[in-house]
């Protein structure tokens, strides 16, 4: 019995060892939440939820794989990563299939996949690998370079179209360049270019991405068509008012009223029957997620792993900012996912590689000392 | 080469390979990161303000737009009440019947949708074209009816292709029928889709609230008349509703409150008599309880069959019945306005006795013509050579011309309308349907008005054989000889004889309106009366009434529609421009049940085509005798007439 036992604690020690408490819990009651909810959003309709519930143990298994993994490893993955992910988007534009009007999916027969989900943590690493090699010197060739790297996939996804996935691919290439120390007069140089282009870019974008950001500045424009979303989102939260409808009792929820509670929109029926507290200790979650995250990045012992594990929580906190806003009205439309909580396997799956990854930095964090 | 990536805040100058500081990269990170960290910390902030003040300080606005997503109010239309005649035949009901209807707003391409109805069940083309009208006439919120009155087959071939049609729904709607059609359509008049101008009387009325579910109004008759009895009271529901705007459960719900039932003073079954005995021809009938003012029969041949404006008439129909030269849709006996002719006699006999101008005895002589002194032109009586000596009731057995011409040149017009007035001529009779006709009775005043010209002796020698300016209408004659047959008493003509109300039970009589004392002497009525029983016996009218089990009062009339000057009746002469047939009369004599008013129409003299019609009436009324045939030939030509009235 003992021995039993011992083997047991044996396994136990083997899984944990590299997984990260702080970040497992507070990213596991967040996912938690995210069952409760989507089994409201799915009128009580079980199925979705054990969908959801797979996805995630396959996701747990790649985290946990991803997490024994030395970051030095990973480094070395980096570039036949970004390779793959480039290859699988040029494919898509080939032959993805078309799903509500956008080429965004890879049909492999037995599953269909996103590949600019793997694009997500694939250009983070690439950049930071690319800025760990050249540590020693960084020159202007080396800035266009990483530019040509994020523009490539952030191109290729945005013909998709997927504007929203994008941009937020955009950032996290962004964000390793800003933590690798671009310098604050070239940022504010590209701020002022991207609102030059503004204009340039206009012409360019779809008629429903231009709908978005006039209905953006006014909802009341067309409130039936464009904005009813946005007016129905906020509809649900505000009269969930502080305490909540209750769970399986939004009536936004469950009359239809809300479009893509599943998905994009799952924050207002969450924010329509858990209410202000709901939200708010929502936020407190995310917020727990993101500081364990920083404190991780932080403490990463090399440049490659402080500048991915840095990418990966500012653009876990970007999702979540970005989806709550726009749920919110505080941003326009744009179709970004709740993390951890909106149905979808795939993001579900990218998303815990890259909690993955950071418990991968956290417990590599004293064996090279700086 | 410019240095893109500093390790120092302080910008730095020198180029080159560099030696780096790790300790000092790493703080230089770590300020990155902690800015980056400050921004999670001011956007999160951001959020939850939104948050607070989405959920905190405009949870109420919202919580009421939720609510009107959420809650529809859904009218209940109330029942309309029955129509029924006298004897509980029912004239008028509502059926439920299930209606497909379109909901424009939510329906992306309508003509997409319908084109795909059509394939599941029946569209016409005319469902199309009424359809279109409909949508032209109504704010787009509403549901319009495509189809009405679908099988059950239909219905169920909708239900399994309902998901293909959003915005459409089978609804359960009352429609209004007339199980008589054609028969007193002048009486029930109908109801028809709510307009803009029913709209302000609604509003007019304050009953906006009440009328919010209903889609169908009276438009003429009864249905008109009496609108706010029939409609009743509309219930509500509360229900909850989906985003597609299906009910999903009901809240809460108040029922209607049916409309009174109407009980008509009308016989139907006299009515259907009447009506027959018009056969083809064009006239107006009213018949009238002396004794209680119950219209028992109202007659306008021809009519038209209200059920074809229940769901709003095709344009076809339409058109068929507002441009037939025969004009059924006027309502004759209230709107057609005829020269009495002969009929108005006895109530200017009545008027010379009252006034002392002639007594019943006195006698004038009739050579066949009347001239006014010094003038040359002479006005004829019917028959050459004249009717001899005539007293007061031979002119009126016989119609004596001449003796009512020298009366009229005896008489001033202005004491001749004052005294007719007492009948209703000219005036309302306080029928209790909306529209009525005031007709012309003569005076000073109404030439000045009308013509702007004074009043000759000419004038009242043609009006005083009720030609000339007079216009009656048959409801003002009908009254007129009622009045007489109820020895003087005037009762205002009623179609609706009580009303129920549904809900209580309660049964509320229409009083009796007396309008008018009349102010005669007994004697005189009785001379009038009289002579009034002559007529039919052997006089005027002595052939239609050959043989009658009951005593019977009339008097008959024709009025001229286009003067012969002088020229015979023959076959030439067109259809429509003979002269209009009146016959007035009571039965039996001495206690009347029934006191009518005949108009048919070209129908020449009033002996040979109104009497028939009165006869027939009596007959049916009285002694329970069906007529087998029209009482009058058609309407095609004629054999010459010599007989006077």
């Amino acid at each position: 019995m003992g021995k039993f036992f011992a083997l047991l604690a044996r396994i136990w020690e083997v899984l944990v060892r590299r997984v990260d408490s702080y970040l497992m819990a507070a990213a596991l009651a967040i996912v938690g939440i995210g069952l409760i909810t989507l089994f409201s959003a799915s009128d009580q309709n079980i199925s979705r939820v054990t969908s959801q519930v797979m996805s995630l143990g396959f996701a747990l298994l790649l985290m946990w794989i991803v997490a024994n993994i030395q970051p030095r490893q990973l480094a070395r993955a980096a570039l036949p990563l970004y390779i793959l992910g480039v290859l699988l988007l040029i494919a898509v534009a080939l032959g993805g299939t078309v799903v509500n009007g956008s080429r965004r999916w890879l049909n492999f027969g037995f599953a269909r996949f996103q590949p600019s989900e793997l694009m997500k943590i694939a250009l983070p690493l690439m950049l930071a690998w690319y800025f760990q090699k050249h540590e020693t010197r960084v020159r202007f060739r080396d800035f266009i370079l990483a530019v040509a790297l994020i523009a490539a996939p952030v191109w290729l996804i945005k013909r998709e179209p997927d504007l929203g996935t994008a941009l937020m691919i955009g950032a996290s290439g962004f964000y390793v360049l800003y933590l690798a120390g671009l310098s604050w007069k070239i940022m504010l140089g590209l701020l002022v270019a991207a609102a030059a282009a503004a204009p340039l870019v206009w012409p360019h974008l779809h008629d429903y991405q231009q709908e978005r950001i006039l209905t953006f500045l006014d909802p009341a424009r067309d409130p039936l068509g464009t904005g009813y979303h946005s007016t129905q989102a906020s509809i649900a939260l505000g009269s969930g008012g502080v305490i909540g409808k209750g769970w399986l009792n939004g009536t936004q929820t469950h009359l239809d009223f809300l479009p893509e509670r599943h998905t994009d929109f799952i924050f207002a029926v969450f924010g329509e029957e858990f209410g202000l507290i709901g939200s708010a200790l929502l936020l407190v979650l995310y917020l727990l997620l993101i500081g364990r995250a920083f404190v991780i990045t932080m403490n990463a012992s090399t440049l490659f792993a402080r500048l991915t594990a840095g990418a990966i929580t500012l653009m876990f906190f970007s999702y979540a900012f970005v989806n709550m806003a726009m749920v919110s009205g505080l941003l326009p439309i744009v179709g970004v996912p709740l993390p951890l909580i909106s149905f979808g396997g795939t993001a579900l799956v990218s998303l815990f590689i890259g909690l993955g990854i950071l418990m991968s930095v956290q417990a590599n964090r004293k064996l090279v000392k700086t | 080469m410019r240095r893109l990536f500093t390790n120092r805040d302080r910008p730095s100058t020198i180029s080159g390979p560099e030696l780096r500081d790790p300790q000092r990269e790493l703080l230089h990170f770590r300020r990155r990161l902690l800015i980056a960290g400050a921004m999670v910390i001011v956007a999160f902030g951001g959020l939850l303000g939104r948050f607070v003040y989405l959920q905190l300080f405009q949870h109420s606005h919202y919580q009421t737009l939720a609510e009107s997503n959420r809650i529809a109010i859904v009218p209940i239309v109330p029942n309309r009440g029955v129509m029924t005649d006298r004897n509980g035949v029912v004239l008028a009901q509502s059926y439920s019947a299930y209606t497909l209807e379109v909901t424009p707003s939510r329906v992306k391409n309508l003509d997409e949708t319908i084109d795909g109805l059509a394939t599941i069940v029946e569209v016409q083309a005319r469902d199309r074209k009424r359809f279109k009208r409909l949508l032209e006439e109504s704010k787009n919120f509403e549901s319009l009816p495509l189809r009405t009155r679908l099988s059950d087959e239909e219905v169920a071939r909708f239900a399994v292709n309902r998901y293909r049609f959003p915005g459409v729904e089978i609804k359960a709607r009352l429609f209004r029928q007339y199980p008589f059609g054609e028969v007193a359509s002048h009486v029930t008049g109908y109801i028809s889709r709510i307009n803009d101008k029913d709209v302000e009387r609604i509003d007019a009325w304050n009953e906006t609230a009440n009328y919010k579910g209903s889609d169908y109004i009276g438009k003429v008759g009864v249905e008109l008349a009496y609108e706010r009895d029939l409609h009743g009271t509309t219930g509500w529901e509360e229900v909850e509703v989906d985003a597609g705007g299906r009910a999903v459960r009901t809240l809460s719900r108040t029922p209607p409150i049916s409309g009174n039932n109407l009980k008509l003073a009308l016989d139907i079954r006299l009515q259907q008599a009447a009506e027959q005995a018009f056969g083809d021809r064009r006239g107006a009938l009213v018949a009238i309880e002396p004794a209680t003012g119950d219209v028992l029969a109202f007659v306008s041949k021809p009519g038209f069959d209200p059920n074809l404006f229940v769901d709003g008439i095709d344009p076809t129909n339409w058109e068929l019945l507002n441009e037939s030269p025969d004009k059924p849709l006027l309502n004759r006996p209230l709107r057609g306005a005829y020269p009495p002719g002969s009929t108005i006699k006895p109530f200017l006999a009545l008027a010379a006795l009252t006034s002392g101008k002639r007594t019943a005895a006195q006698t004038i002589f009739d050579p066949g013509f009347y001239q006014i002194a010094g003038a040359a032109h002479r006005f004829r009586d019917d028959k050459p050579g004249g009717h001899g000596y005539v007293d007061m009731t031979k002119s009126i057995v016989v119609s004596c011309d001449t003796y009512y011409y020298m009366l009229a040149g005896e008489t001033d017009i202005d004491d001749t309308h004052a005294f007719l007035s007492q009948f209703s001529f000219g005036r309302k009779t306080g029928i209790d349907v909306e529209g009525e006709l005031l007709g012309v009775l003569p005076s000073r005043a109404w030439k000045r008005e009308r013509f702007k010209d004074k009043w000759y002796l000419g004038d009242s020698i043609s009006a005083g054989i009720g030609q000339g300016y007079n216009a009656f209408t048959p409801v003002q004659q009908a009254q007129a000889i009622s009045i007489i047959a109820n020895d003087g008493v005037a009762l205002a003509p009623h179609l609706v004889k009580s009303i129920e109300n549904v809900k209580d039970g309660s049964v509320r009589q229409i009083a009796l309106q007396s309008t008018q004392a009349l102010h005669v002497k007994p004697e005189h009525l009785a001379v009038i009366k009289n002579a009034l029983v002559g007529v039919p016996r052997e006089g005027t009218s002595a052939q239609a009434f050959v043989g009658t089990k009951y005593v019977s009062a009339g008097k008959t009339g024709t009025s001229q529609v286009y003067s012969l000057k002088g020229e015979k009746y023959s076959k030439q002469v067109d259809e429509r421009l003979r002269d209009h047939a009146w016959y007035v009369a009571y039965a039996p004599a001495d206690k009347p049940r029934i006191a009518i008013a005949v108009l048919v129409e070209n129908g020449g003299f009033g002996a040979q085509a109104a009497a028939p019609i009165a006869r027939a009436i009596f007959d049916y009324y009285l002694l329970g005798q069906k007529p087998r045939a029209p009482a009058v030939p058609g309407t095609g030509p004629r054999e010459p007439e010599d007989e006077s009235d």
